[in-house]
């Protein structure tokens, strides 16, 4: 495997074909999926072993591996709509880390088994909190139309 | 999990990890050294897989959830074929992060799946 080390030249052409599947946005998607990835996992494991310990917090583990599976796919592709799509799933995100977290922390009873979004995501390294955001600005910065 | 070689691959996961960021920071695209690494990484994972199906056998059980700890194991396997994919496809310094990106969270999982095995339950 040789040839030039540097990528300067790439990106461009890369660009050319999906503006949102850029540069360092890569890095971006694939932390995306890996949270999509250990959100499924957490919420097979909680579902298929306990569930009826805690339904409400297990059916939202399952509906933030959901979303997350969702806005993952959203960021790769291309297009209006999927560029829509991303919006709503990335809000939903940074809405339910919002709440959930501080439900958890107010009324504890309500949550006492863990979720993606408990306690602002702090099982995750707070990255459930951080990566909205930086999802946002990412779609901000690549709006599809936008020179 | 035999403990010491569960040490011994999270290491290996920490230093590819390292590795590969470092070179896609650096502007490095995925060449034989970083993918190398994470092919590296993936095939101790797949030891590590044996391990787990044999160790039973032998005795050692895991103290924790079996399901949670196949869950994390499964995940893991499919982490570094995944940024390998990626960076044969879209070869940029990006992906050369991926690829460190995907080493470390092994690295974690398999901190998670040791925990598992040995203190989780007792």
């Amino acid at each position: 495997m040789t040839g030039p080390k540097s990528d300067a030249d790439v990106n461009t052409t890369d660009g050319a074909r999906n503006r949102r599947v850029t540069g360092i946005g890569r890095v971006l998607i694939a932390v995306y999926g890996l949270l999509a990835l250990a959100a499924t996992g957490r919420s097979f494991v909680q579902i298929a072993e306990s569930f009826a310990d805690a339904p409400l917090s297990y059916s939202l583990s399952a509906l933030a591996a959901v979303i997350y599976i969702v806005a993952t796919v959203a960021l790769v592709r291309s297009g209006r709509g999927w560029y829509r799509v991303a919006w709503v799933t990335i809000g939903f995100e940074l809405l339910g880390v919002l709440v959930i977290g501080t439900l958890s922390l107010v009324e504890p009873d309500l949550f006492q088994h863990k979720t993606v979004w408990s306690v602002f995501g702090r099982g995750y390294g707070f990255v459930p909190l951080v990566l909205p955001l930086l999802g946002m600005w990412w779609l901000a910065r690549r709006a599809p139309g936008r020179a | 999990m035999i403990e010491w070689f569960a040490w011994a691959q999270i290491v290996v996961a920490v230093l590819a990890g390292l590795l590969c960021t470092g070179l896609g920071l650096f502007g490095r695209r995925p060449t034989d050294l970083s993918m190398g690494a994470t092919a590296l990484v993936e095939l101790l994972l797949l030891a590590q897989l044996v391990v787990a199906i044999a160790a039973p056998f032998t005795g050692n059980n895991p103290s924790g959830s079996v399901l949670e700890f196949y869950t994390y194991l499964i995940s893991a396997i499919l982490l570094p074929v995944g940024a390998a994919t990626w960076a044969l496809i879209e070869r940029s310094r990006w992906s050369t992060v991926i690829l460190g990106g995907a080493c470390l969270a092994v690295a974690v999982m398999l901190y998670r799946m040791l925990q598992i095995w040995t203190v989780q339950g007792l």
